[in-house]
């Protein structure tokens, strides 16, 4: 049982920063139909900058709680400065290109700043210093580390500020217009290349927070360490329908559970037959069955009801 | 127009590329006069997860080229003059060969690499059937010299005398009645992990559990929990530190008490540095002996350390021994010509910075000493040296 509940956690913790870089991709689609390949970069930016950071920041002998704050916020300026840019140079002028041209230059931009970080900050492993204390905890047998809890409740601080900003603000009502019908958007004053930006901005202080909360659990920062990440958040996006915030939340956390209970159980109930390094395909064969059923996700809209 | 363009920038593209090739093919028709021009291709990772594994095995191959070139050989009464070509195989089996057949076709006159098993057992068969001599500094998978290459050779001990040292090491001397394995199934660690078992249940271990990761993962919450549920004395990671580490780190704040053990994918000082305390007591094994108890080791870490302002990460000896062997042979036959040297590299007997280098019919090393670390105090230190395991 305590195993399960571990399971359990695991997953749920994976699942919280999944939620949280699936945002990033849900938001740009929702409203650009763009799937912003380099949004798993700019993880890895996010936490790169923050290492930086806060390696000058500790030299100057200030207190662990403020350092930390003040490398969080560093790294999410430098993301939003990245993803507006990323957003001015590779997408804007591609706007009303065909489909596959943003898609191209998206993978583009991931490979250039993926190549830019290898410039920067090296080949090797970083280590990503302990500021605060990091103490586990036992819950019924389960063993749940302070960093992890922290992820959890942030990523859900997070996706809660993000539905009140969208559902209950004038930008949020702007961001939604725009995602309905650009033209017509435009046409009732709504600055659309400005909604598009501060999107790019949201997406990318977002995934600074998840940089961060992904290395202070594993404690290493390395500049690869955004793909892998991407493409499961892009999975993740995809499994709750992408475009849709909630589903992005739904669809982060349900991957992680899967992948966890996955690669715990599947040994097992296969007889050993197959081994937990199924746990990625059998991750694709939920995602394939639940598309088979349901084309646009789990929560995703019709695609009619899109222009 | 545009097309216009492209097609004008393709032609001029064009041009210069073949411009290019004349220009490198001028020194080689100079070799007539006095200089003899010997490239050496080496193949590793540049990029990805194991970059910092693969850099450093092109640096070690780099200073044994600036080495020679320094000392002023003579190959066959010309002055050789070394150059280095370097290719990124990514880790990847199939950019392998594309590596392979781009240095073949850059007429290279042997191989250092690939860093993997998995990229240097298809690139070997490249490298075969075009006759270059391939040495690689890291490749443990028995199956890279069990193909019946002429060219393929390898300065390490393979993963079946590696996986027995440690079965016998983890069940005998550790006392470990029950373990876990996972392996990152790559040709190495599943290799290694396979070579293991075998070993560990020979010497009386029981395996309980044998789980599976990738060498690109990073979280191994889910496996390291059902492990904990089989309550092992030993886990055994089969893979590279990239994976090596988060998994240390994960396995002791899932509070499994077991202790963890790795090959040689496991020995690099990023180990302690990055893993902290969660490192302490961890083993790893090498092939050769500690690198400061032999004579000229402790000379090349302090010379590396000064060149490339950093530690030396896995392999960099082993290239630096790779490639001296490679030019020796070369210096024995009095030819850069693969066909010439290989009868002499296949009878090498080298005094390098590892060990001393003697190949079996195979290219295997022969009967190499094997020592087994561990991280005290931050620190990797020589638990024991283990004698001449003979091939199997």
């Amino acid at each position: 049982m305590d195993i399960l509940l571990q399971q359990i956690i695991n997953g749920l913790v994976q699942g919280s920063v999944y939620a949280l870089v699936a945002l990033g991709y849900t938001m740009v689609y929702g409203i650009l139909g763009l799937i912003n390949f380099a949004h798993g970069e700019v993880v890895m930016v996010g936490a790169m900058v923050a290492l930086t950071a806060i390696n000058v920041l500790l030299a100057a002998a200030i207190s662990p709680v403020l350092v930390l704050l003040l490398s969080v916020l560093i790294a999410m300026a430098a993301c939003m400065a990245l993803g507006y840019s990323i957003e001015r140079i590779a997408y804007r002028p591609l706007r009303n290109a065909p489909r596959l041209a943003p898609l191209i230059t998206a993978i583009g931009m991931s490979i250039v700043l993926q190549t830019l970080a290898m410039i920067i900050w090296g080949r090797e492993y970083h280590s990503f210093p302990q500021l605060l204390p990091n103490r586990s905890h036992n819950i019924g047998g389960a063993i749940i580390t302070e960093v992890q809890i922290a992820i959890v409740v942030v990523a859900i601080l997070v996706m809660t500020g993000l539905m009140l900003l969208v559902h209950r603000t004038r930008l949020g009502r702007a961001m939604r217009a725009v995602a309905e019908n650009q033209t017509a958007a435009s046409l009732m004053g709504v600055n659309i290349n400005q909604v598009v930006s501060i999107t790019f901005m949201l997406g990318s202080a977002l995934a600074a927070i998840a940089g961060i909360m992904v290395s202070a659990n594993y404690g290493v920062v390395h500049y690869y360490m955004g793909f892998l990440l991407g493409l499961k958040a892009f999975t993740a996006a995809v499994l709750g329908g992408i475009g849709n915030l909630r589903g992005a939340m739904l669809g982060g956390v349900l991957l992680g559970l899967i992948e966890s209970l996955g690669a715990g159980y599947i040994g097992a109930l296969t007889g050993g037959v197959l081994g937990s390094h199924y746990q990625d395909a059998f991750a694709f064969m939920v995602l394939i069955t639940v598309l088979i059923f349901r084309p646009s996700g789990l929560l995703g809209e019709r695609v009619s009801e899109r222009a | 127009m545009s097309r216009l363009s492209f097609a004008v920038l393709f032609t001029a593209a064009l041009i210069l590329n073949l411009s290019a090739c004349k220009k490198s093919e001028v020194p080689q028709s100079a070799s007539s006069s006095n200089e003899l021009i010997v490239r050496i291709g080496a193949a590793a990772p540049l990029t990805g997860p194991q970059a910092h594994i693969g850099k450093d095995n092109e640096n070690g191959t780099r200073m044994a080229i600036e080495d020679a070139n320094a000392r002023g050989i003579m190959i066959g009464g010309k002055k050789a003059h070394f150059e280095l070509l370097s290719e990124d195989d990514q880790t990847d089996p199939k950019t392998a060969t594309i590596v392979a057949q781009k240095l073949v076709d850059a007429k290279v006159n042997g191989v250092i690499g690939h860093l993997n098993s998995g990229t240097s057992i298809p690139a070997s068969r490249i490298y075969s059937d075009n006759g270059i001599a391939q040495i690689s500094p890291s490749a443990t998978a028995v199956n890279y010299t069990a193909q019946g290459y002429k060219t393929a050779f390898r300065v390490m001990a393979n993963d079946g005398q590696q996986g027995k040292v440690l079965g016998e090491f983890a069940a005998k001397k550790l006392k470990a009645k029950s373990i876990a394995v996972i392996d990152d199934r790559t040709a190495y660690g599943q290799g290694l992990a396979d070579e293991f078992i075998k070993s560990a249940t020979a010497s009386g271990a029981k395996i309980v559990a044998h789980e599976y990761t990738t060498d690109k993962a990073v979280d191994f919450s889910a496996v390291l929990t059902s492990i904990k549920g089989k309550k092992p004395d030993l886990v055994f990671y089969g893979g590279m530190d990239p994976q090596g580490v988060p998994m240390v780190k994960q396995l002791k704040s899932l509070g499994l008490t077991a202790k963890f053990m790795m090959g040689d994918g496991g020995y690099t000082p990023k180990m302690p540095e990055l893993a902290g305390t969660a490192a302490e007591g961890v083993y790893a094994s090498l092939p050769g002996v500690p690198l400061d108890k032999m004579p000229s080791g402790r000379d090349f870490a302090q010379r590396y350390e000064a060149k490339f302002k950093q530690q030396i990460q896995l392999y960099a000896p082993y290239c630096y021994d790779a490639t001296n062997v490679m030019i020796a042979a070369m210096q024995k036959a009095g030819s850069a010509d693969p066909v010439k040297y290989l009868p002499e590299l296949a009878k090498t007997s080298f005094d390098g910075v590892t060990s001393k280098i003697t190949f079996d019919e195979k290219g295997d090393l022969k009967g190499g000493a094997i020592t087994l670390y561990q991280v005290q105090k931050g620190q990797w230190t020589p638990v024991e040296t283990m004698g001449a395991a003979p091939a199997p």
